[in-house]
């Protein structure tokens, strides 16, 4: 593979060995999304305990990009306090909106820097973004239902 | 006289670009576009270098020379498919809005039926599907065999005498399949239906002759056949369209406009509201001019061949799984196909890599996709410029995407 190339090996490393896949007990929030222009899809969990995101699981099916993103994601979130979380998450959707331009702090995103090369290339950011979108989303919905007092865990909008 | 593809290829200047220093273009997405002449390019240069001006208005010289050139276009694409006549060309955008125009004009109401197929292209679903919700008619559909074909044993029992309209595509842009366009048209003859064929992806690579096949509309679109974007065509038999309501209003298409109403201009314009995509029209014009040289059973007989030899050298390819028809009967050269284990985008990004231009997802047929257990798929398709070369290549590059992901 060349430099230019985006399956980096980490990306590779989380595709061929997912972390943390498999749809587990117990969760707040499930929800499904879907990319609708190549048929990836993702199911997602997560549960919360107080302010903390104590597990993601997850299950579904596509391409390498999207697979792998999930993976990162939970080695990142799972165990963070959710305002920690979305920060992270925040930092991820900077990034691949950067179309390649951002030097990401890989202190915050760690195995997730890998994800630049997939930035340049308006196609695939949908596939590294599925998974963090169902995440976003999870989260805002068990936040709610938790009854959790946290200000920010519920914000609409962002990315 | 067979195709001479090298020479061919001297006429498409993309072919010989590199995607990145050093790695070639393999171009192999010409279902969803093909690449442009010269002889194309080099008429919309001359049009709007030398003619530009608007169409049946003016009496400028250069207003002259435009309409003629529009309608001269007109008469190629005419000839082209063998129409009765040339008012039965009406130039749309593309395949979708001929396809939509109808599903505007043609009457239904509730009780009526529309049949589709499974194969179709969401251009010739989703508009029967709006005029359903529209009107109150009812949509069915015929389904697919295993292999990729219609099932033709659901024929008698889809279509019947509530069917007002049978909607089907010539060839399948997702499976490639050719379908038996005779079958469906007697029986949809049979109940009294109006026939609606989606050629989009048999005009540009055969000879198609609208009054042999016994269907009421052809749809087709420039961009597939060599012409530029922008272009598309509705042919209809004259007496239909002449009874038919029009579809978008504006202006062209009116003979009297008072503050009380209108009436409409004669064939082909009542359908033709506003300027129209002349520049467009010309390249077309230019892309029938060069397919008709070269002739469409040379086209048709090297794709032939071209499928053949790609059937046959996917097939040898570990894990390969072609969804559509497997042997090169009724069937076209677009070549959908699943690699077991990989996502098909991360098929065509390795191709990609390698300079080949492939397809992936559901092709805008996923109602098909679904029928055959698949969220997306690969997909080659051959051109008139194709060649065993650039299936070569396609099938190294799919035993490198292996290799990379096992």
């Amino acid at each position: 593979m060349t430099d230019e190339s985006i399956y980096q090996e980490i990306i590779l490393d989380h595709y061929k060995h997912p972390h943390h896949r498999g749809l587990r007990e117990p969760f707040e929030a499930e929800v499904r999304h879907l990319n609708p222009t190549c048929g990836d899809e993702i199911t997602l969990r997560v549960h919360l305990t107080g302010r903390t995101v104590e597990d993601v699981s997850y299950d579904g099916e596509g391409c390498s990009i999207s697979q792998a993103s999930a993976s990162v994601m939970t080695d990142l979130l799972i165990g963070k306090t959710v305002d920690d979380a979305l920060s992270i998450h925040d930092e991820f959707l900077r990034l691949m909106h950067s179309r390649g331009e951002l030097e990401p702090d890989e202190d915050v995103l760690e195995d997730a820097v890998a994800f630049r090369g997939v930035s340049r290339l308006t196609a695939r950011v949908k596939c590294a973004l599925l998974a963090w979108m169902a995440w976003k989303d999870a989260v805002s919905q068990a936040s709610g239902t938790a009854g959790d007092t946290g200000a920010g865990a519920t914000s609409e909008g962002a990315a | 006289m067979s195709l001479d593809v090298a020479r061919v290829r001297k006429d498409f200047p993309i072919l010989d670009r590199e995607v990145r220093p050093g790695v070639p273009l393999v171009y192999l997405d010409n279902a969803a576009t093909s690449q442009k002449p010269t002889q194309v390019l080099d008429a919309l240069r001359d049009y709007y270098e030398l003619h530009n001006a608007n169409v049946h208005r003016g009496i400028h010289t250069l207003a002259e020379e435009a309409t003629a050139l529009y309608e001269g276009a007109r008469d190629k694409v005419a000839a082209f498919v063998n129409a009765a006549d040339r008012r039965e060309i009406v130039f749309t955008k593309n395949s979708s809005e001929a396809l939509n125009l109808l599903s505007y004009v043609l009457p239904l109401g509730p009780g009526d039926e529309v049949v589709v197929t499974e194969m179709e292209h969401h251009s010739n679903l989703v508009p029967w599907q709006l005029a359903c919700t529209r009107t109150g008619a009812t949509l069915k559909w015929i389904g697919l065999t295993d292999d990729g074909r219609l099932d033709l044993a659901d024929l008698d029992r889809v279509v019947t005498k509530r069917t007002k309209v049978v909607a089907f595509v010539h060839q399948s842009n997702l499976l490639g399949t050719v379908n038996p366009v005779d079958v469906v048209a007697a029986k949809a003859r049979s109940v009294g239906a109006y026939v609606v064929l989606d050629a989009s992806q048999s005009v540009p690579h055969m000879g198609v002759d609208v009054q042999a096949l016994d269907v009421d509309f052809v749809a087709f679109t420039g961009h597939k056949m060599c012409g530029p974007t922008g272009i598309g065509v509705l042919w209809g038999r004259a007496d239909l369209l002449e009874q038919l309501p029009p579809f978008l209003g504006g202006g062209e298409m009116i003979d009297e406009v008072t503050m009380a109403g209108s009436t409409w201009a004669a064939l082909p314009h009542k359908y033709e509201a506003g300027t129209p995509p002349i520049a467009q029209a010309v390249g077309l014009g230019a892309a029938v001019d060069y397919l008709t040289d070269l002739g469409m059973d040379n086209v048709r007989a090297h794709e032939h061949e071209l499928t053949a030899y790609a059937l046959n050298a996917l097939q040898q390819v570990d894990g390969l799984r072609i969804i559509g028809p497997t042997t090169n009967d009724e069937r076209g050269g677009a070549i959908s196909f699943a690699l077991q284990g990989i996502h098909p985008h991360d098929v065509g990004q390795l191709l990609d890599e390698r300079g080949i231009a492939v397809r992936v997802g559901h092709h805008c047929a996923r109602p098909a996709c679904l029928r055959y257990g698949v969220p997306a798929t690969t997909r080659a398709s051959v051109h008139l410029y194709s060649t065993t070369a650039d299936i070569d290549a396609l099938v190294t590059g799919l035993d490198h995407v292996r290799r990379f992901f096992t």
